[in-house]
């Protein structure tokens, strides 16, 4: 896991087909980067459903969203739309897990990300990050309160 | 370990013995099929655990995959109004695969609600505003999914089977304390 405080490194990956995300375009912006096992698997489901419903309280903390997995741009753009997400699922495809590798995140056994939470600041630095147990849907009471508690920090 | 926040209070919808040693409350969703089948094994494990439990219900509705979800609960909170939310919450469970609105007002004829009353508080914004609510302090709480179930105020992460339940709802009921 990389520590709080570090820069977290960049990627530029597909988001979708035909369209790649880089962290830099979200510079100004907080991120909340979920990385997770596998598309289709029921725990990542519910999962990214649950957030699915939550990014008016994230885009509220001008925080945005993004899902990382191994998977490729079109297995993620059919589970996109068959659990109509809102929010880009990037696709770290070729070299497999190498994003997952460089957020210390990659579980080499399995050959999938960890479900590993990280929460970056509007510079891209690392304020908050969670490891949850595999089979664990993780929920979003840890990324609100990490929300609320940055924006306090910064107030104070 | 998650704890449910705000503890049970009056607001909530409650079953059972207000004095029972546990209190189960449930973060569901009329639409999702987990909770139909929550509903029925539920049924069962109120008459089984009789005067032993209090059983409540908090709203926690995922939109996007459920569309009529937040409909349905805003009509549970409507019979509410009117006296009948348990009756309200049980029909709608027990015909979970219809639920767009007009199956929803003829589900509220049938339990005998007001059906003008019942329309215009579909339109409620109090009645969506305390579904957002619960929906809210269901995430504070640690609600991952539905359905979420608190066992005196902690979360039940276990498998949440007729069986497994009922066991560990009985274990707690005949532990010392």
């Amino acid at each position: 896991m990389l520590q709080i405080g570090t820069q977290a490194p960049e990627f530029n990956l597909f988001a979708s087909p035909n369209q790649k995300v880089s962290l830099s375009d979200l510079r100004g912006r907080k991120v909340i980067i979920a990385f997770y096992p596998a598309d289709w698997s029921p725990i990542c489901g519910d999962q990214l459903s649950l957030y699915n419903e939550m990014l008016s309280y994230f885009r509220k903390e001008n925080a945005e969203l993004i899902g990382i997995s191994v998977d490729s741009k079109w297995c993620h753009f059919a589970f996109s739309q068959d659990r109509k997400l809102h929010f880009p699922l990037l696709s770290d495809f070729e070299p497999k897990g190498s994003l997952a590798k460089a957020y210390e995140v990659y579980d080499a056994d399995e050959g999938e990300c960890k479900r590993v939470l990280y929460i970056l600041d509007e510079s891209g630095i690392v304020r908050w990050s969670y490891l949850s147990p595999i089979g664990i849907n993780p929920g979003a009471d840890g990324i609100l309160t990490a929300l609320e508690e940055m924006r306090n920090n910064k107030t104070n | 370990m998650s704890k449910l926040t705000p503890a049970l209070n009056k607001s909530d919808h409650v079953q059972g013995n207000k004095e029972a040693y546990i209190v189960l409350v449930e973060y569901g969703d009329y639409q999702c099929p987990h909770c139909g089948q929550a509903y029925s094994l539920l049924k069962k494990i109120q008459n089984q655990l009789g005067n032993n439990l209090l059983f409540a219900f908090r709203n926690f509705p995922l939109a996007q995959i459920h569309p009529n979800a937040i409909m349905a609960a805003i009509a549970a909170e409507a019979a509410d109004v009117q006296g009948k939310f348990w009756e309200m919450h049980d029909v709608i469970f027990e015909n979970q695969k219809k639920l767009d609105t007009s199956s929803l007002l003829t589900y509220a004829d049938d339990v005998g609600l007001n059906r003008n009353k019942m329309e215009a508080d579909l339109n409620e914004p109090e009645l969506l505003a305390r579904v957002s609510r619960d929906f809210e302090n269901g995430i504070r709480s640690g609600v991952n999914g539905t359905p979420s179930f608190f066992i005196n105020g902690l979360k039940y992460n276990d498998p949440w089977g007729h069986d497994e339940l009922l066991s560990h709802l009985e274990k707690l009921i005949n532990q010392p304390r």
